[in-house]
């Protein structure tokens, strides 16, 4: 009985079609809830609490759509990396945590109409584009298969994307002698 | 009208995706709009970036799996996000050393 439960439970963890939208559905509900919640939130750590989540929720949803590759990226650069940033940021400037930073109520109730009126349009015009809504399923088994080898080879080719690789390497250096020279410490106002 | 809804929640298509990263940019817009805090605003533009970031690696998911050119946008995004926060937080923190706080209501010195 119980060995025929299992199989049963392993057969449907096996057809991915049953799964897939589960985990979706888990995973886009994190997402846009953690994101929705973080504009209604009023405190500054609590606020980066939500996006961690958030970000943890793209993350799955990258593993759904099985870019393994990008998922731990996103895990690593910016769940690890990028959230403690902004944490150390709000460290470094929250001297006086009593000061309140809130936003008129009409203020908030305009700013969230606005968006949702955004939301509305483009809904909207997606729902009116004749762009396709089924995948074109032969070529997606083959999407996993030596997928970190195939981005490095494709990050290197001059028919890939060789010239956004080295843009966004100077980027980098570019932003970290920037960043450096912009947060130092200067004589005499930090005293 | 029950087989489409059914459909809908069974076979998770581009559209779903699609309205998923709609969802979020609207999140990170209103985040933008309603915090004082700069660091706030820092956080609602990482919401937008990755609202932009799910429909580039959807798309090319469910569109185009054969070339690269989403999945490698989605690395690049991933890198200019943390190159914009890494700016951002030395802006705001230049910001603080000059007002004594991070509320963007008080950085009005050019009476914009």
């Amino acid at each position: 009985m119980i060995t025929l439960a299992l199989e049963g439970a392993t057969n449907a963890l096996d057809t991915s079609t049953t799964v897939e939208p589960l985990l979706f559905f888990v995973f886009a509900g994190l997402t846009a809830i953690c994101a929705w919640t973080i504009v209604f939130s009023q405190n500054i750590v609590r606020m980066c609490l939500y996006l961690l989540f958030s970000l943890l929720g793209v993350a799955g949803l990258y593993f759904i759509l099985s870019a393994e590759i990008l998922a731990a990226v996103q895990l690593i650069v910016y769940a690890g990396g990028t959230l403690i940033l902004i944490v150390f940021g709000v460290m470094l400037t929250s001297k006086n945590p009593k000061i309140s930073l809130a936003v008129q109520p009409w203020e908030k109730f305009v700013a969230v109409g606005v968006s949702l009126v955004l939301l509305a349009m483009l809904l909207l015009a997606r729902l009116n584009s004749t762009m396709p809504l089924q995948r074109s399923a032969e070529v997606v088994d083959e999407l996993s298969k030596e997928q970190v080898r195939k981005i490095g080879v494709n990050f290197l080719d001059v028919d890939g994307n060789l010239i956004i690789f080295e843009l966004v390497a100077v980027l980098l250096l570019a932003v970290m002698i920037g960043a450096a020279f912009m947060a130092r410490r200067r004589a005499g106002i930090d005293e | 009208m029950t087989t489409t809804l059914a459909n809908a929640v069974t076979e998770i298509g581009p559209m779903h995706y699609m309205i998923l990263s709609f969802i979020v940019l609207a999140a990170g817009i209103s985040t933008m709009l309603t915090k004082r805090n700069a660091i706030g605003i820092l956080i609602g533009v990482e919401l937008v970036i990755n609202a932009a970031a799910i429909n580039f690696v959807s798309s090319w998911n469910f569109y185009h799996p054969e070339q690269l050119d989403g999945l490698a946008f989605g690395l690049f995004i991933v890198v200019l996000a943390a190159a914009e926060a890494a700016i951002g937080l030395a802006i705001i923190l230049n910001y603080y050393n000059n007002f004594a706080s991070v509320d963007v209501e008080k950085g009005d010195d050019l009476k914009g």
